[in-house]
C-alpha cells in the first residue's frame, strides 16, 4: 500500500548548515507516529521541511505524499493537498480576527465559500469541545495569547480543516496539565482511519494521552531507532543517551 | 456610529486597476484647456454665480499666480504638473437630475461599476454623487429635509443658501493658505455643502461619491460642512478614478466647522488611478466642546499630499485623525495630520498607518502645535509603517511646537516588515502568498477599518486585496 507520507533519504540544510542527514520515515493512513529526540536533533527542521518552509532547503532525498513527489510544492499547495502543521510557536497576526482568519482559511482549503451560518455553527461546536470561550473568536490571531491559547487555536484549526496528514510540532510544550488533557482529547477526536499523524515531542507526557502506534527517535539528523509505543516509556526512564551512544 | 468588521477578505482576480474604464465623453460644456483670468470668469458666468463669488475666484487666481510651488515635500513629482495642459471645468449634463431614472445611461453604467445603486439601496441616507464637476444625481431623504438638514452639491448650496455660504466659505481655508488652495478657490466646482441645524443628530451617514472621468481634467471640488450647536453628523466620501495615460490633478478644499457641542466625523477613502496628483487641503475648526474626527484612507494616485487638520479653538474641544495610506510602485503617499491647540482643556489623537510596496514611498508628515495659554492639552500621536519589500520606503516628519508647559504629549512611531514567519504561517493554512500578504496588511489597517461602516470596510479590504494581486511572489 502506498504510504500517506513517505520521507526517503532526506537531507536538509538551514542557511547552509546541514541539519537532517538522511531521514527515512513512512506513515500509513490511520497511523499515529511519534517522533522523539533530544534538543537540536532536527525535529522542528523536519516539521518545517514537511510543510515547505522556504528557509529549509532539501539537498537530497524526496518527500512523497500519497505517492506524489511534493518536494517542489509551496506551503500553500501542500496545505491544500491535505497536509497540516500545528506549530510549536504559532505567529501573531495583529488586527486579523480569529473568525476572519478561520473563514479565509476554510475557503482556501475547501475551494469554496462556507456559508456564514454553517461556519458559525461549526466554529462554535469545535470551540466548545476545546473548552474555548466565545470571545476568543473576536481576538486577533495569536496576538497576546498565552501558550495554552496558542496551542488550542492550532488544534481548533486542525479540527476545522480536517487534514489527511497532520504534523504536530511540540504541541504539548507550554501546556499545564488541564490544557494538555483538553488538547490531547482534541487530537484523539481527530484520529480516524482517514488521517495519518506525526507527533513531534521532546517528552513522553503527551503520549500518555495520545497513544502512538509507532515511536521513532531522531538523533543528529537521522532516525536512529524505531519501535512501538513502549519505546516512549523506555526513553522516559532511560533518557536519550543510550540511543545517542548507539548512533556513534 | 455603528461600525463593523467585514467577515472575510475576498481577493479579486484581476491585476488591472478595477475602475479603469471610461465612458465616451458627452459634455454639455467643456472649457478650453489651460487657465487664465478669462477662464476663471467664464466658469463663474457659466454657473450664474453672484458677483462676490466671481470676485473671490479672480482674487484667488491672482494669489495662485503669485505663489511659488511648495519648496517642501516631493518637489520632483510636483514639478511634473502642467497647469496649462488641463481642463478646469466640465459640465456633464445640463442640470442636476432630480431622480435616478433621468440620469443618462452611460453615467449610470459608470455608477453601476462602482456600486452606487447598491449603496443607494443599502443606505438610508441621501446620496449625492459627483460625476466630474457637477452632481448629476442627488437624492435626499424626506426625513433629512424635514429636519432642516441641507445636503447638496456646493453649486446648489451657493444658489439656495447664499447667506450661509457667504458667512462660512473660505473662513477655514483662505486662498492665501497655499498654492493649491488658491487654485481650488479660483476654479472650484462641485463638492458637497452640508448644514446640520442645532441639536439635530443625523443617524445614518451622508455619503457622496466622487469620480474623475475625463482626460486631463482637474477636479476641484469644494466641500463645506457646518455642524451647528449640539448636532452630530457623519459624512462619507469615496473616490475612484479611471486610469488614463496622461496626468490628472485633483485638488480639493474641504472645510469643516464644528460649532459648540457638535460632533462631526468625515470619512474618505480615496483610490485614485496611478497618474493622479492628489493635492488636497482639509481643515476643521473645532469650537467649544465639539468633537471632530477625520478618517482618511489613501490608495492609488501618483502623489498624494494631504494633511487633514483640526484647529481646536474652543475650550474642551477634541480632534481625532486616523489615516491610512498605501504606496505602490511609482507612488508617493505624503500624508499625515495636523492638530493645532489654541484653547485650554483640548485634546487630540493622531493615528497614522502606512504600507509601502514595490518601491512605493510613504511619508508621515505631522504637526502638533500648542499655543501658549492653551492649558492642559493632551495629545497622542502614533504612526506605524509597514514595508513589504526592501525597495520600498517610509519616512516620518513629525513637527512638535509645544509652547505651553502643562501639555501632555506622547509620540510613538514604528516601522516593521512583513515577516517570513507570518507569511509561512498563513501559507501553511492554504493561503496563496498574495492573499497572505493582503491579510497581514488588512490586519495592519484594522484600527482604521473597524471605524468604517460595514460596506466601506468590505470595499477597502477588497481594494487592499486587489493591490496585493501581482505585487508579490
Amino acid at each position: 500500500m502506498t504510504p500517506l507520507l513517505e520521507v526517503r533519504g532526506l537531507h536538509v540544510e538551514v542557511e547552509g548548515k546541514p541539519i537532517l542527514k538522511g531521514v527515512d520515515l513512512a506513515i500509513q493512513k490511520g497511523e499515529v507516529h511519534a517522533l522523539m529526540g533530544p534538543n537540536g536533533s532536527g525535529k522542528s527542521t523536519l516539521s518545517n521541511t514537511l510543510m515547505g518552509h522556504p528557509k529549509y532547503r532539501v539537498t537530497q532525498g524526496t518527500l512523497l505524499y500519497e505517492g506524489r513527489d511534493i518536494t517542489g510544492l509551496s506551503a500553500d499547495e501542500r496545505a491544500r493537498a491535505g497536509i497540516f502543521l500545528a506549530f510549536q510557536y504559532p505567529t501573531a497576526i495583529p488586527g486579523l480576527s480569529v473568525t476572519n482568519f478561520l473563514r479565509t482559511v476554510l475557503k482556501s482549503i475547501r475551494g469554496a465559500d462556507v456559508p456564514v451560518k454553517d461556519f458559525r455553527k461549526e466554529l462554535k461546536d469545535k470551540m466548545e469541545l476545546l473548552e474555548m470561550k466565545g470571545s476568543f473568536a473576536g481576538r486577533y490571531v495569536n496576538d497576546g495569547f498565552s501558550g495554552g491559547e496558542k496551542k488550542r487555536l492550532e488544534i481548533l484549526q486542525m479540527a476545522l480543516i480536517r487534514p489527511r496528514c497532520a504534523i504536530l510540532d511540540e504541541t504539548d510544550s507550554g501546556l499545564d496539565i488541564d490544557a494538555l488533557k483538553v488538547v490531547s482529547e482534541g487530537i484523539n477526536r481527530l484520529r480516524s482511519p482517514g488521517i495519518g499523524m506525526l507527533l513531534i515531542t521532546h517528552y513522553q507526557r503527551l503520549l500518555n494521552y495520545v497513544q502512538p502506534d509507532f515511536v521513532h527517535v531522531l538523533v543528529e539528523g537521522r532516525v536512529e531507532h524505531s519501535g512501538g509505543k513502549e519505546l516512549a516509556l523506555e526513553l522516559e526512564s532511560k533518557g536519550y543517551d543510550w540511543i545517542e551512544e548507539k548512533a556513534r | 456610529m455603528k461600525s463593523a468588521t467585514p467577515e472575510r477578505l475576498e481577493p479579486l482576480k484581476t491585476d488591472d486597476y478595477k475602475f479603469g474604464f471610461s465612458d465616451p465623453e458627452h459634455y454639455v460644456f467643456k472649457s478650453r484647456k489651460g487657465l487664465d483670468r478669462e477662464i476663471v470668469a467664464e466658469i463663474s458666468w457659466m454657473k450664474k454665480e453672484p458677483e462676490w463669488m466671481r470676485d473671490f475666484r479672480l482674487k484667488a487666481f491672482d494669489i495662485f499666480n503669485s505663489k511659488p510651488m511648495p519648496n517642501w515635500g516631493d518637489t520632483e513629482l510636483m514639478g511634473q504638473i502642467d497647469f496649462q495642459n488641463m481642463y478646469y471645468y466640465l459640465k456633464p449634463t445640463e442640470k442636476i437630475e432630480a431622480d435616478w431614472s433621468n440620469v443618462p445611461d452611460d453615467i449610470k453604467r459608470t455608477f453601476d461599476k462602482i456600486g452606487i445603486p447598491e449603496a443607494e439601496q443599502k443606505f438610508l441616507a441621501g446620496v449625492t454623487a459627483q460625476y466630474d464637476s457637477e452632481a448629476v444625481y442627488h437624492s435626499l431623504r424626506k426625513e433629512l429635509e424635514a429636519q432642516g438638514i441641507v445636503f447638496m452639491d456646493m453649486d446648489s448650496g451657493l444658489r439656495e443658501h447664499p447667506d450661509v455660504v457667504k458667512k462660512y466659505f473660505s473662513t477655514v481655508i483662505p486662498p492665501e493658505d497655499n498654492k493649491f488652495a488658491a487654485l481650488n478657490s479660483a476654479v472650484w466646482s462641485g463638492g458637497s455643502f452640508v448644514y446640520i441645524p442645532k441639536g439635530v443628530k443625523v443617524a445614518t451617514p451622508l455619503q457622496a461619491y466622487f469620480r474623475i472621468n475625463s482626460k486631463n481634467t482637474g477636479q476641484f471640488e469644494r466641500t463645506l460642512i457646518i455642524a451647528d450647536e449640539g448636532s452630530s453628523v457623519h459624512y462619507i466620501e469615496g473616490c475612484t478614478a479611471p486610469t488614463y495615460s496622461s496626468d490628472s490633478l485633483h485638488s480639493a478644499v474641504v472645510e469643516l466647522i464644528a460649532l459648540p457641542g457638535s460632533h462631526l466625523r468625515y470619512t474618505t477613502i480615496q483610490n485614485w488611478s496611478n497618474n493622479v496628483f492628489n493635492l488636497v487641503t482639509k481643515r476643521a475648526m473645532a469650537h467649544r466642546d465639539s468633537i471632530v474626527e477625520w478618517l482618511d484612507g489613501n490608495l492609488g494616485s501618483k502623489l498624494t499630499m494631504k494633511f487633514p487638520a483640526v484647529y481646536l479653538v474652543g475650550e474642551g474641544a477634541r480632534g481625532e485623525i486616523l489615516s491610512c495610506a498605501m504606496a505602490g510602485k511609482g507612488q508617493h503617499q505624503d500624508a499625515g495630520a495636523k492638530l493645532v491647540f489654541a484653547a485650554p482643556n483640548t485634546s487630540g489623537t493622531i493615528i497614522s498607518k502606512s504600507v509601502s510596496k514595490n518601491g512605493g514611498r510613504s511619508s508621515y508628515r505631522g504637526l502638533v502645535k500648542v499655543y501658549p495659554n492653551a492649558a492642559n492639552v493632551k495629545v497622542n500621536v502614533r504612526c506605524d509603517a509597514l514595508l513589504l519589500d526592501e525597495e520600498s520606503r517610509s519616512d516620518t516628519y513629525p513637527t512638535m511646537e509645544i509652547n505651553e508647559e502643562s501639555a501632555t504629549v506622547s509620540h510613538e512611531a514604528t516601522v516593521s516588515k512583513v515577516g517570513e514567519e507570518q507569511l509561512f504561517y498563513l501559507m501553511s493554512r492554504g493561503l496563496k502568498e498574495s492573499d497572505a500578504v493582503a491579510l497581514i496588511v488588512n490586519g495592519f489597517f484594522e484600527a482604521f477599518v473597524k471605524e468604517l461602516p460595514m460596506e466601506y470596510a468590505v470595499e477597502l479590504n477588497r481594494l487592499i486585496g486587489m493591490e496585493m494581486e501581482g505585487s508579490v511572489g
